[in-house]
């Protein structure tokens, strides 16, 4: 409904910020910014990536979350050890609808949740024991995995246990790779640290494993990389990639495996998708062997093809011909679906407020769409995605990082968007208030929204919620004849 | 002696990373570049300035050990 102006968003701001006390008021106007597509550096703008405050809601997750359950977690073939007390792996287990193929518990177990559970005793007198039982016992009643990798929780890094040498002498006694990884929650600011020590793990103990080994390569191999196949993301991907003529070596890590892992230093390009969860190891990858990264965007039709034919220059001229043979084959159907749903959907406001990358590569998926995002923000982002997003989104747009739940709600109270796309902590707030809301993490159980596919299913998902007559009757009966009397009146 | 990372960017330029503070920035000038002699004063687009022993042209991605400029502290 409105579209403010610099001046009104910063006015916004300062009259969202006054309840604070001044000094969290002046610590949280540095993590709200108005875009200026002008500024070229988000820092002039913009801070983020800095602990939160105490006393406020933050939506961020710990290290351990970025690493088992960003990371690690969708390595389907392997076992992921939440080492610790049960919650923090219990809780969060199978959340983020990471698809797989496989059989579950036998040669996969993306869904399961291993725990050492922590007692007092294990915190006393040390977990470390328990902890080579628990490989032991895997090895016996899985012997089908291909690997176990240990994902500390908070109390591993405060008693001090030795997991490196623990993991060390299990992987010689079970003949299969044991990494170790310090992802104790308390490290870091938010889960971003997490995706760092993931990566670093993945890089001493996994990437290098098969340098030298025989293999046979095409000029054509890529990797998907940063994509966790959240209700078939990554498969939608593959799908155009192959089509192009590609051939898709590994998936990290969504339905992805240990063996791909080891397999990708031999690609001629890495595809990355979510670049703050795993720009760390394409870094790597481009310095010591020497594989280009490039960063795509794989929502929404103008998205995908400026994509696509980003990644087909890396190649010779049949990959370009047949990915301009793809583009082709799709318009129609891409055709069709905005003539069916821009003229529902033209001109719907959206605030989005997510993680990773999501915050700035689905403003072009909903602008196919003719909807227009008037805010977005990220948990846990640094500098480097701020930079990349200023240019995404409208000039005088709300950016906020690392918004708290007051803020947030007060954002959406006055922008009034038609619509938010946020996660199930903000869900149900939202609803209430009359607004339809999109889980933007875990597509609100549907998916996938990567690729011409996924496309289809994210304008049919949009068109649902917005189009919900819900929202229209949320005022009780009661309640409407005072303000139809108050209308009459008027 | 900091270890930094500088890459070819897609736009055509020199990007700088700081692994250990995460911290990405672009370079606006570099003082030597040539294929022989390349490296010497990097001026980053954020204000800071590092300073890398000059050497050959290196690959289009790679780790260098680097001082920050000293009135920078
Ligand atoms: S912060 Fe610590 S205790 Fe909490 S979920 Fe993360 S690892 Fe577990």
């Amino acid at each position: 409904m409105t579209t403010l102006s610099r001046e009104e968003t910063d006015a916004l701001i300062a009259e969202v910020l006054e309840v604070y006390p001044e000094k969290a008021q002046k610590d949280r106007k540095k993590h709200l910014a108005v875009n200026d597509q002008t500024i070229e550096q988000s820092k002039k703008c913009i801070t983020s990536n800095r602990k939160s405050l105490p006393g406020v809601m933050t939506i961020r997750g710990c290290a351990y979350a970025g690493s088992k359950g960003v990371v690690w977690g969708p390595i389907k073939d392997m076992i992921h050890i939440s080492h610790g007390p049960v919650g923090c792996g219990q809780y969060s287990r199978a959340g983020r609808r990471n698809y797989y193929v496989g059989t579950t518990g036998v040669d996969s177990f993306g869904t399961m949740n291993f725990t050492s559970d922590f007692q007092e005793k294990d915190i006393v007198f040390g977990g470390d024991k328990k902890l080579a039982k628990l490989i032991e016992e895997i090895e016996q009643l899985f012997p089908l995995h291909r690997g176990i990798s240990v994902q500390s929780e908070c109390p591993i890094g405060l008693i001090g246990d030795d997991i490196e040498s623990v993991s060390k002498k299990a992987a010689a006694v079970i003949e299969k790779p044991v990494v170790p990884v310090r992802c104790e929650g308390f490290r870091g600011v938010s889960q971003s640290l997490g995706h760092h020590i993931a990566n670093d793990a993945i890089r001493d103990w996994v990437l290098d494993k098969r340098d030298g080994a025989a293999y046979e390569g095409t000029p054509y191999d890529v990797a998907i990389i940063g994509d966790y196949n959240i209700g078939g993301d990554a498969w939608a991907t593959r799908i155009l990639l192959e089509e192009m003529g590609l051939r898709v070596v590994a998936q990290w890590s969504g339905d992805g495996t240990l063996a791909e892992m080891m397999n990708t230093p031999k690609v001629k390009l890495n595809l990355l998708h979510c670049y703050r969860s795993m720009n760390y190891i394409s870094r790597h990858m481009e310095e010591k062997y020497g594989i280009p990264y490039l960063e795509y965007n794989f929502f929404g039709p103008t998205k995908i093809i400026e994509s696509l034919r980003k990644i087909a220059a890396f190649f010779d001229d049949s990959i370009k011909e047949k990915t301009e043979a793809v583009i082709a084959r799709y318009q129609p159907m891409m055709d069709e679906i905005i003539a069916k749903y821009k003229p529902r959907l033209q001109g719907k406001k959206v605030m989005l407020y997510v993680g990773g990358l999501r915050p700035r590569h689905v403003i072009g998926a909903y602008e196919d769409l003719g909807m227009e995002v008037i805010g977005t923000g990220y948990e846990f982002a640094h500098n480097d995605d701020y930079d990349r997003t200023i240019k995404e989104m409208g000039d005088a747009t709300l950016l906020y990082d690392d918004v708290t739940g007051f803020e947030l709600e007060e954002f959406v109270k006055r922008l009034k968007p038609d619509m938010v796309g946020s996660g199930i902590k903000e869900k149900y707030i939202f609803q209430k208030m009359g607004i339809p809301l999109r889980q933007m993490h875990s597509w609100d159980y549907s998916g996938p929204y990567h690729g011409y596919d996924g496309f289809a299913i994210f304008a049919r998902d949009m068109d649902i919620a917005l189009s919900n007559p819900t929202f229209k009757n949320l005022t009780p009966p009661w309640k409407k004849v005072v303000e139809d009397e108050a209308k009459k009146a008027a | 002696m900091a270890n930094i990372m500088i890459r070819q960017a897609e736009s055509g330029g020199l990007t700088f990373y700081l692994p250990k503070r995460d911290l990405e920035a672009s370079i606006e000038s570099i003082e030597f570049d040539t294929p022989e002699k390349w490296g010497g004063e990097l001026k980053l687009d954020n204000g800071g300035s590092y300073y890398i022993d000059p050497i050959a042209k290196p690959p289009p991605s790679a780790h260098f050990p680097a001082r920050q400029a000293p009135w920078r502290g």
